[in-house]
């Protein structure tokens, strides 16, 4: 799926890392520990999340993922921004709640990689 | 012997916000060397866990990567409190991370299990009182 198809499905703001909405995507993840981002994630390239602090940028690149979505509306600092552009991070925010945000990529094709992920 | 290459960092115990920085730069060096992808996956994941360990057990430390032919190298040193029971905080999900962490997204106890489990070797070498210095090897098997 395409990050812009992303960004559609869930009504969302682009808030840096426009030129990057046409990568592609095979997976994504949804969590608000880091600490399970950093331990059961494979090669999701999204993250959705409710949690809005620069270790979340840290960690989605050091799991190498191109995509974040807050939701809840959660605003990220600029400071925050800034690292993600630097990683060149697409970072977007939807008004939506975690659960419904993952329901809809999840229909829309997007898939978790679920079995992947526990199993090493 | 000759190409060996090190980097240090200083991490900072007192700034949450910045924790991972080193690891942040370690990640880009590694790339820009060309590194395999899945070698600079594992020492990043393994050095920030190690790294946000620092800050939020042991009130930050020093940080030294060494890259030589066989392997990389990350020496991570504080002196914090030290760590009483090894085997015990080795489990996955014991923590002793305050709430307050936990809000910050870490604190589940996959630090310490994961960091083993992305290395080739992690010894630690801790005493109560005086800190903690922990090892950690990736072998490059070229
Ligand atoms: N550098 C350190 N200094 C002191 N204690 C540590 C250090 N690293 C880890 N620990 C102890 O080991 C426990 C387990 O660590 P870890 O697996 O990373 O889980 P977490 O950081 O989520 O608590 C920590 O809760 C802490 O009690
Ligand atoms: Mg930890």
């Amino acid at each position: 799926m395409k990050i812009c198809e992303i960004k559609d499905l869930l009504g969302a703001e682009v808030l840096c890392g426009e030129e990057l909405l046409e990568h592609d995507v095979a997976s994504a993840c949804c969590s608000d520990m880091m600490s399970d981002v950093l331990a059961y994630v494979k090669d999701q390239g999204v993250l959705v999340t409710g949690l809005v602090n620069p270790q979340v940028i840290r960690t989605a690149n050091m799991m190498d993922m191109v995509c974040i979505v807050f939701v809840r509306n959660k605003e990220p600092s600029e400071a925050m921004l800034d690292l993600a552009r630097d990683f060149g991070l697409v970072v977007m925010r939807s008004s939506l709640r975690a659960f419904e945000a993952c329901g809809r990529l999840y229909e829309g094709g997007l898939g978790g990689k679920a079995g992947d992920a526990h199993v090493e | 012997m000759s190409n060996n290459l090190n980097f240090h960092f200083n991490v900072d115990g007192e700034n949450f916000s910045s924790a991972g920085e080193a690891s942040v730069v370690v990640k880009k060096k590694l790339r820009q060397l060309g590194f395999p992808p899945d070698i600079i996956r594992r020492v990043s994941i393994a050095m920030y866990e190690g790294e946000i360990n620092m800050v939020i057990h042991a009130n930050g430390g020093d940080a030294d990567v060494t890259v030589d032919d066989d392997y990389i190298t990350i020496v991570l040193k504080d002196t914090g409190p030290g760590i009483p029971d090894v085997s015990l905080a080795m489990q996955e999900g014991y923590s002793t991370a305050r709430e307050s962490i936990r809000a910050l997204g870490f604190g589940a106890g996959m630090g310490l299990p994961n960091m083993k489990k992305y290395t080739d070797s992690m010894e630690i070498d801790t005493t109560v009182g005086v800190g903690t210095t922990i090892t950690m090897k990736i072998a490059l098997n070229k």
